[in-house]
């Protein structure tokens, strides 16, 4: 049996007057593409801060290829490389000073060749020899994957890299990002644009206040929660047996309405029966849910669920 | 090679890239201390016999460069990091605590030798200066150094602003170097002054020091060095602690 690239037990971290994790359990296998979804304050900062040793948990544990990132941090943190949300460069140094300085820490020597690899990947090469301080806010971006980068660890995790980054270098990104991916290692992502997670991880986790609400391949979260919709404009109200399907509008005539369905079948099967009591069709559109549907349907699920705790507690 | 060396390296290059703000702004001060300070006692301050006041001063000066800049070093790498928040590359690799601890304080010490053998360059054609045994100027640099660069990591650790780091220099390292005797033998003090003085660990490194080009003190070298080295172990200890538990460095 391999070992999963992350294996997290019951990892909790209290702040004073905030639980940012709640005995989160997630085990991330190697080769994933696993994206890390939630609003802010969900704690997924904080979840890849404790894996990178930069914040210690409360409780539980958490491993990178079996190694516990507390009481084996140093083959931990050489399994991993991150590059951090916040944009930080050190200015008193060149791009390719900095990548080697990064290099050494990891105790590498004579790695120009793979420093130029990414640097080359990256579109960076060009920018080699010159300052931090003098590079664009992309161009730093670029060069803080690059820094996670060296020391070729097996497992990535990238916290919302392409957050205010330009469409060009988000597709630099992903194609470097997934031209490592073909290589074998695991990438796990966090990120605000729903299309990006939906193209490219395989499994999803979303988080809300601490909480894994949801986990389940892309696919699947796709299909459990939203299937298809009907977009529909009729010229008259909505027979009140259909009513149930609303999803949007309140089903009076010549409204936008979005109809909840699950196959092609049920589609037909309306338009026949609107037809049957000769309702005229004005629009029709038949969609496939994106993961923002289903974003945002977990997210209300969760916390009706919540709600519901809370009564029955209460 | 060890990541620690790399680090050591960067600190390194890191004030030696502004070596005009880091090394020569603090020489031309030492130099300006000893052209006015020589000025106005010289002839009327004679501390030890057959030792003139100027010669007296120099030795003192280097030290105090020494331990200033030592201190200015690891606190001020330290805080810069963590303010614009590129500390998180020294924290995502896998540093021991003891790695971090001899990368900060080595970087410390470099600053504080060159800064040292700048004033002592400087100042070295303003008086007939003896060496008396070089061993003793060694041992006291850069322990001194290694102390002082040690309390930069722990204030840099602690402060949050630099206007916290600038309060711990301004009003700790600054007047416990003003007055650990680098401009007078302690014993033209009065008596209460004295003992105050020898609370000072600051006094047995410039006394040690001095000591090595003059074959004289105040007290014995090898008392100055056992409460330097004991100081030493007690702040590199407490810096290690710290370091070790991610003290305001780890969430």
């Amino acid at each position: 049996m391999t070992l999963p690239a992350i294996f997290i037990h019951q990892l909790t971290k209290q702040y004073p007057k905030l639980r940012a994790l709640d005995e989160v359990s997630l085990t991330i296998e190697q080769g994933e593409f696993f994206g890390l979804l939630g609003p802010n304050g969900a704690g997924k900062t904080t979840l890849i801060s404790i894996l990178a040793g930069l914040v210690r948990a409360s409780s539980g544990q958490a491993f990178i290829l079996g190694h516990d990132v507390v009481k084996d941090f140093q083959a931990a943190r050489r399994a991993l490389g991150v590059v951090p949300q916040e944009l930080v460069f050190d200015p008193f140094f060149t791009v390719r000073e900095a990548l080697r300085f990064q290099s050494g820490y990891f105790g590498l020597r004579n790695n120009g060749v793979w420093i130029d690899e990414i640097l080359e990947g990256l579109g960076l090469s060009d920018k080699a020899t010159t300052n931090m301080r003098a590079l664009s806010g992309g161009m730093k971006r670029r060069v803080m994957v690059a820094q996670a980068l060296v020391h070729k660890p097996p497992v990535i995790v990238l916290d919302e890299p392409t957050a205010g980054v330009d469409v060009e270098l988000r597709q630099t990104l992903w194609r470097f990002i997934r031209q490592l991916h073909a290589q074998g290692r695991t990438i796990v992502l966090t990120t605000h644009y729903l299309e990006e997670a939906e193209e490219l991880c395989s499994r999803i986790a979303m988080l809300k206040q601490g909480h894994v609400v949801a986990l389940d391949s892309t696919s699947n979260l796709l299909k459990r929660f939203t299937g298809l919709q009907l977009m529909l404009r009729i010229n008259a109200s909505l027979p009140p047996a259909m009513h149930s399907r609303l999803l949007s509008g309140r089903g009076i005539a010549h409204e936008r309405l979005r109809l909840r369905i699950t196959s092609y079948d049920e589609a037909a099967q309306i338009l026949s029966d609107l037809r049957a009591l000769g309702i005229g069709i004005d629009e029709l559109e038949v969609q496939k849910a994106d993961l923002e549907d289903v974003f945002l349907q977990v997210m209300a699920q969760s916390s009706h669920q919540e709600n519901v705790v809370e009564k029955v507690l209460g | 090679m060890s990541g620690m060396r790399m680090l050591l390296t960067k600190e390194v290059l890191r004030f030696w890239r502004v070596a005009f703000q880091t090394i020569a702004a603090p020489v031309l001060t030492a130099l300006l201390y000893l052209l006015i300070f020589s000025h106005v006692l010289q002839g009327r301050v004679n501390v030890y016999e057959n030792v003139s006041y100027t010669a007296f001063l120099i030795p003192g000066l280097v030290m105090m460069s020494v331990l200033q800049n030592a201190f200015a070093n690891s606190s001020s790498s330290l805080i810069q990091s963590k303010i614009t928040g590129n500390i998180v590359y020294v924290l995502l690799p896998p540093f021991s605590h003891w790695e971090l601890f001899a990368a900060y304080v080595g970087g410390a010490v470099m600053r504080g030798l060159m800064v040292g053998l700048g004033v002592l360059l400087v100042t070295l054609s303003f008086a007939r200066l003896g060496l008396h045994n070089i061993v003793w100027v060694l041992v006291f640099a850069v322990l001194g150094a290694a102390i002082l660069g040690a309390l930069g990591l722990i204030a840099g650790m602690w402060a949050e602003k630099f206007d916290q780091l600038a309060a711990f220099q301004n009003f700790i390292i600054l007047p416990a170097t003003f007055l650990s005797g680098v401009f007078y033998s302690i014993h033209s003090l009065p008596v209460f002054w004295q003992s105050v003085s020898h609370a000072n660990p600051f006094f047995y490194m410039i006394d040690g020091f001095r000591y090595g080009f003059f074959g004289i003190s105040d007290l014995s070298p090898w008392l100055s060095l056992g409460i330097v080295g004991v100081t030493f172990f007690i702040v590199s200890a407490w810096a290690m602690i710290l370091l070790a538990r991610g003290y305001k460095l780890r969430g």
